[in-house]
């Protein structure tokens, strides 16, 4: 009990580090996957190849690979430099972005295309009716889909404790040989993951029912 | 005035042509009756007709103006050629007032209450004032259609194109969706109707067009399109639907 009473502090300081870097990055990366999703349906055949060459980069790397290529490979550039959080955030966003991008896509695909031709025919133009009536459409099918995504990109801001990111893991890590109690430490740091992520989920629940598809 | 010139039309699919060679004219006020058997290529023709297809060859007016030329403002033309689908395709997430004001708002860049007033009006002559906060899935399918038209008609179009408006709809709220249409030829609106009723294309087409192999087989007036068919096709056609 005295382990946790000391270890909770830093934890919770943790904690802020990790929901700090997580709120940033998710709000970019969704913002990355907008334009690559959008990149990928252009008419433009070369905005297609941008955005297939990206997805596929992330997709086909692991994460902390994708970090270790941001963080130690372009600091290694004279005209970069990166201190550990922004990397981390950097490569949560640009990482959830490709995951986003393909999310947003199939959730823009799945709009009967019905609809883009009722607002066309109206006088829309492809701006207004992606704006107006596509994406508000999509975006309400695919919120689970992008809880997931936001669940594991989440998860995946723990392994910026590798680049000596002070988030929650590596608070934990730290307190877990302080205090020379590995079992207790690591199990409340798994329950504090454990309750963000439901909290998390619980909100999308709530988001998703508010705007139920009628 | 000639509302709709169509010169030597011609639409492919990769290399399936749908439309061959049709060539037509719509005045202001006319009704057109578009049939044919399924497949023939009705929406296809109708759709050239405010380039929700591109038009693969030959020459579309529209009030005059040249829409198969790249360089035309296509959304102005669009905002005077109202359209009405098989399917409805209102849109979801929208209620029947939104969905009626939505063009006019963002489009014409009307303000909302001069969008609305209009919009109540469009509502009450489709029978509908009641349901402008309900939501489409709350709506039967002639309901449906019936906020759809007054979707279209929330543009001040000069021209409406039908593509089946019935075919989707329970045969009793048929009837419903008929008389809306009527009254608008009543009032004089240019309407280009794709359909299935010959009773509608019988009673209100000012012409009735056959289409059938990639061409117009046939145009007439309905009486003697339907009475004195000249083309074996078009005979063909007319004892396997009447
Ligand atoms: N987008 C498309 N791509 C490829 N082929 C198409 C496309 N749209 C229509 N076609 C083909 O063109 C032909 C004509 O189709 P169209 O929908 O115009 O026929 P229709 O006369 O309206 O038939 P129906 O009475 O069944 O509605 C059909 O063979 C159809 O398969
Ligand atoms: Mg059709």
């Amino acid at each position: 009990m005295d382990t946790i009473m000391n270890a909770f502090p830093y934890l919770m300081e943790g904690l802020q580090v990790t929901l700090y870097i997580f709120a940033i990055a998710i709000v970019i990366g969704f913002l990355i996957g907008l334009v690559v999703a959008l990149f990928r349906l252009a008419p433009l055949k070369i905005l297609n190849w941008i955005a297939k060459i990206f997805v596929d980069a992330i997709r086909g790397t692991p994460f902390i690979v994708q970090l270790f290529f941001i963080y130690f490979g372009l600091n290694s550039l004279d005209f970069i430099s990166l201190d550990n959080t922004t990397a981390g955030i950097v490569t949560v966003a640009i990482n959830a972005g490709a995951y986003f991008s393909e999310i947003i896509r199939a959730g823009i695909q799945s709009i009967d295309k019905g609809q883009t031709e009722a607002a066309r025919s109206l006088g829309l133009n492809s701006t207004q009716n992606m704006r107006y009536i596509i994406l508000p459409q999509a975006f309400r099918r695919m919120l689970p889909t992008i809880t997931n995504q936001a669940i594991i990109s989440l998860k995946d801001t723990s392994l910026l404790s590798v680049i000596g990111v002070a988030d929650l893991t590596q608070e934990g890590r730290i307190q877990a040989s302080a205090t020379f109690d590995a079992f207790n430490v690591y199990l409340i740091l798994g329950i504090i993951y454990f309750v963000v992520i439901y909290l998390l989920s619980m909100l999308a629940s709530f988001v998703e029912r508010k705007f139920v598809l009628r | 005035m000639t509302m709709i010139r169509v010169e030597n039309l011609k639409k492919s699919f990769g290399n399936l042509e749908v439309i061959k060679d049709m060539s037509t004219v719509v005045e202001e006020k006319e009704v057109i009756c578009v049939i044919g058997p399924s497949g023939s290529g009705k929406s296809t023709f109708l759709r050239c007709l405010n380039r929700l297809e591109e038009i693969t060859g030959g020459h579309v007016y529209i009030e005059g103006v040249d829409i198969t030329d790249p360089k035309i403002d296509i959304n102005k033309i669009r905002q005077d050629v109202g359209m009405v689908f098989q399917q409805f395709n209102l849109f979801p997430h929208k209620s029947v007032l939104e969905n009626v004001i939505l063009a006019p708002m963002k489009v014409k860049k009307s303000d909302r209450k001069a969008s609305e007033a209009k919009a109540y009006e469009l509502l009450d002559k489709v029978g509908l004032r009641e349901k402008a906060k309900a939501y489409p899935g709350e709506l039967s399918g002639g309901q449906k259609q019936r906020v759809a038209i007054a979707r279209a008609l929330a543009m001040d179009p000069k021209i409406m194109l039908f593509d089946e408006p019935t075919s989707a709809l329970d045969p009793e709220m048929v009837g419903d969706v008929l008389d809306v249409m009527k009254q608008l030829a009543r009032e004089g609106m240019t309407m280009v109707v794709v359909t299935h009723e010959m009773g509608f294309a019988a009673e209100m087409g000012d012409r009735v067009l056959f289409i059938d192999g990639g061409y117009i087989v046939e145009e007439n007036v309905p009486k003697e399109l339907f009475g004195n068919p000249q083309h074996e096709r078009t005979k063909a056609f007319l004892s396997k639907v009447l």
